[in-house]
């Protein structure tokens, strides 16, 4: 199944292919150093894995940067995954938080088209998310939204009949509730 | 306090030498004058060897540390220099040979901007390394080189890259020689640190098989382990065989003694995996090439698998038990709870296997690679170290060259590298003087690397290169006879030279073998010959092929031990 999305004003069209494996979340503690990033990248692509979304930030101790990676593969290759990244001398840690009892958010950027007979019907849309309005023109609208990844769709999809120009998404990030490891 | 002033390049050889290193192998050039003018001035110790490629170096170095157990060094330039050192790291990384790898860099302010001779070679290695650096502060330099020579000796071995601009090797370095290692996420330390429980499950399960085998590998060997794993085998009575790079861990002379296991092993070492219940898998990978087919391996049998790497695994078989560290503590800790076990029986079927099922070869139609090999054996006592290149002599090396001790069998494995016998026999002499060191190469792998002989005369060291010259790739003619109607495709070597004249030429003795009743004589007088490397020149017969054989992905049980008289399907599995 494919998801279109026309807009009417410019043609854009963003597709979203049905997910043939469960999306995973993997939270990665690494140095901060030049060349990591390649590493671990290289990781995933030998082995097949996709990576959907990657956040990297510093990390609450200095000299350590977070990524928190959300990747699609086949179930068995993500044990192999998770244990060649612990493998890389930069990696601290590697933990799959796809099963854990977590806090997860993210964050999107959302372009509509719109003039000023919709206007009103999209920031009322706009507004049961709680989303913010960055950008207000006389034919388009930016706006906000966070939450979980679920909501963010949601609200993509609401929002997809005023003509979505661009789109732009941060991934999720996660944290484990209580005091487990992230 | 402060001594003399250094450059970065001094600094360097001088953080080398305190770390251990004793050896260097390298070839010159511009981004590399530094540290090569250093070997000069910094009062080192570091013994330098030029090779004639950089290749070449990098093999001396995984000869050396295959030998000796010791980390050596390899000294390159940027670019071309770097980039001719891509097949030995990988070979090095594929069968976790510790080395540690300086380039030559362009100075940091070119980078990325496509400068004379600059190639990217932190990035080109990134995936054939355990580790690798790109040093941009002097002051990092002692750090950098402590962290790269425990890196590649502790844990699992590796080759790491230390990439060095110019401008750093040149420019001064006041920091102190000796800093502190920084590397938070590396802990190798917890290898020694085994729970005692899961021992004890290991010991249970041992305690309830009849038909234990044990499969000792090359992390048996890294480790160490070779009396501890000889108490296991002869208190508990348990059969071993080994893998290619294990030969040598357990006395392949001993009477528990399989030999190798996997695609060219002993029928008895593969028949004992199809019919164990129970297989014991110290230090090695479970590599393709002995496993056959992962499904049906050992599907019978509980599998246990001791490894100091946690990402092996179930990477190919998923293990009944597991233990996550050094082989040396595992078995010495196992040790504790083993007793005799009444495999009597099951020895006595296996004793049955190397009676019908010998490793043979037929004395008539020709000079055999097998017949050179097996007489080498017999006048070295199997004490040699045997360093071998890649195809049918490496296989029928393994089969004939019996390895009594560990550290005396050099073969590039995972890799298959071609073109590594001949410097790795140069690095291993160098390390081992005083022991006998025989190359046995093929005549298509050595042609690869063959102006190492220069390197091997300047050297003057004794060692034997044996040529088992058939002017042919005769592991691939293999397949093609079996697999593809004969069809012979890209493995004529018509053109070879005279190899002996070559020898000559470049100042060795050479010597020549035409027929079997000339091997017992020319082995001999090559044995007593000691001012310089020698090469023996085998003309061998020209279509011979090795047996036993597992076709790629077959199962074990699928082992031929003679041609098939139907046309044989293609190997789907691995190469």
């Amino acid at each position: 199944m494919k998801n279109t999305i026309e807009t009417s004003d410019r043609p854009v069209t963003i597709t979203i292919p049905e997910p043939e494996y469960p999306l995973h979340t993997l939270s990665v503690l690494v140095n901060n150093k030049p060349g990591v990033l390649a590493r671990i990248a290289q990781v995933f692509s030998r082995r097949g894995y996709n990576i959907e979304s990657l956040v990297v930030s510093p990390a609450a101790e200095m000299d350590f940067s977070r990524m928190t990676i959300g990747a699609r593969g086949e179930e068995s290759g993500l044990d192999q995954i998770k244990a060649q990244c612990n493998k890389l001398i930069d990696v601290i840690s590697c933990y799959d938080h796809t099963d854990d009892a977590v806090v997860s958010k993210e964050l999107a950027l959302v372009k509509i088209s719109v003039g000023a007979s919709s206007r009103g019907e999209a920031l009322q849309i706009a507004e049961h998310f709680g989303c913010k309005t960055l950008d207000l023109a006389p034919e388009s609208l930016v706006f906000m939204v966070t939450g979980d990844s679920g909501k963010l769709d949601a609200m993509v999809g609401m929002m997809q009949k005023f003509g979505i120009v661009e789109l732009v998404r941060t991934g999720k990030v996660v944290m484990t509730r209580g005091n487990g490891l992230t | 306090m402060n001594a003399e002033p250094r450059d970065g390049a001094q600094t360097l050889l001088k953080c080398l030498e305190a770390g251990g290193i004793e050896v260097m192998f390298g070839y010159s050039g511009g981004a590399a004058l530094p540290i090569f003018d250093a070997l000069e001035t910094a009062g080192t110790k570091i013994k330098f060897v030029l090779a004639r490629h950089e290749q070449g170096a990098t093999h001396m170095a995984d000869g050396y540390a295959r030998a000796t157990g010791k980390p050596a060094c390899v000294l390159v330039t940027s670019g071309p220099g770097a980039g001719n050192t891509i097949t030995g790291i990988m070979t090095a990384h594929m069968d976790s040979v510790p080395m540690v790898i300086i380039s030559g860099q362009q100075v940091t302010w070119m980078l990325g901007k496509d400068a004379f001779q600059e190639a990217d070679i932190f990035g080109i290695t990134m995936p054939i390394v355990k580790h690798s650096y790109l040093v941009k502060d002097a002051a990092d330099i002692p750090r950098v080189t402590k962290e790269a020579i425990y890196l590649a000796t502790s844990g699992r071995p590796g080759p790491v890259l230390i990439d060095m601009p110019k401008n750093i090797s040149q420019g001064p370095c006041d920091a102190p020689l000796d800093a502190e290692i920084d590397l938070p996420g590396y802990n190798p330390e917890k290898a020694y640190e085994i729970d005692s429980k899961d021992v004890e499950a290991v010991a249970a399960a041992l305690a309830k098989s009849e038909r234990p085998l044990i499969l000792a590998g090359h992390g048996a060997m890294l480790a160490h382990a070779g009396p501890e794993l000889k108490e296991l085998a002869e208190t508990a009575r348990i059969p071993v065989c080994n893998t290619l790079l294990g030969k040598g861990i357990f006395d392949e002379t001993h009477e528990l003694a399989l030999g190798m296991l996997g695609m060219h092993g002993t029928a008895y070492a593969n028949k004992a995996v199809c019919e164990a219940d129970l297989i014991f898998n110290i230090g090695s990978r479970f590599d393709d090439r002995i496993i056959g087919q992962p499904d049906k391996f050992g599907k019978n049998a509980t599998i246990i698998h001791v490894d100091i790497d946690p990402s092996e695994m179930g990477k190919m078989i998923q293990p009944d038990l597991k233990i996550v560290g050094d082989a040396k503590v595992v078995l010495a800790e196992l040790n504790k709870h083993i007793k005799a076990l009444p495999t009597e029986s099951w020895l006595a079927t296996l004793d049955g296997y190397k009676k019908r099922f010998p490793l043979s070869y037929k004395i008539q139609g020709g000079l055999k690679m097998q017949h050179v090999l097996d007489v080498w054996d017999r006048l070295t006592e199997s004490n040699s170290i045997v360093a071998t290149d890649v195809g049918q002599h490496q296989m029928w090396s393994a089969q004939f060259n019996k390895s009594k001790a560990p550290w005396n069998w050099i073969s590039s494995g995972g890799a298959g590298t071609m073109g590594f016998g001949f410097p790795a026999a140069i690095g291993a002499q160098l390390g081992r003087p005083d022991d006998v060191v025989i190359a046995v190469v093929g005549d298509g792998g050595f042609q690869m690397t063959l102006c190492e002989l220069a390197t091997a005369v300047l050297q003057k060291l004794p060692l034997k290169i044996l040529v088992l010259n058939n002017h042919f790739l005769g592991m691939v003619r293999q397949w093609q006879e079996l697999f593809f109607d004969n069809r012979t495709s890209g493995v004529d070597l018509e053109g070879n030279p005279d190899f002996v004249k070559l020898a000559e030429a470049y100042g060795a003795k050479g010597f020549q073998i035409k027929r079997p009743a000339d091997i017992e004589k020319v082995l001999t007088r090559a044995l007593e010959y000691t001012d310089g490397p020698c090469l023996i020149n085998c003309e061998v017969v020209k279509e011979d092929n090795v047996f036993p054989m597992i076709p790629a992905g077959a199962a074990l049980e699928d082992m031929i031990t003679e041609k098939p008289k139907h046309r044989m399907e293609k190997p789907t599995g691995s190469t």
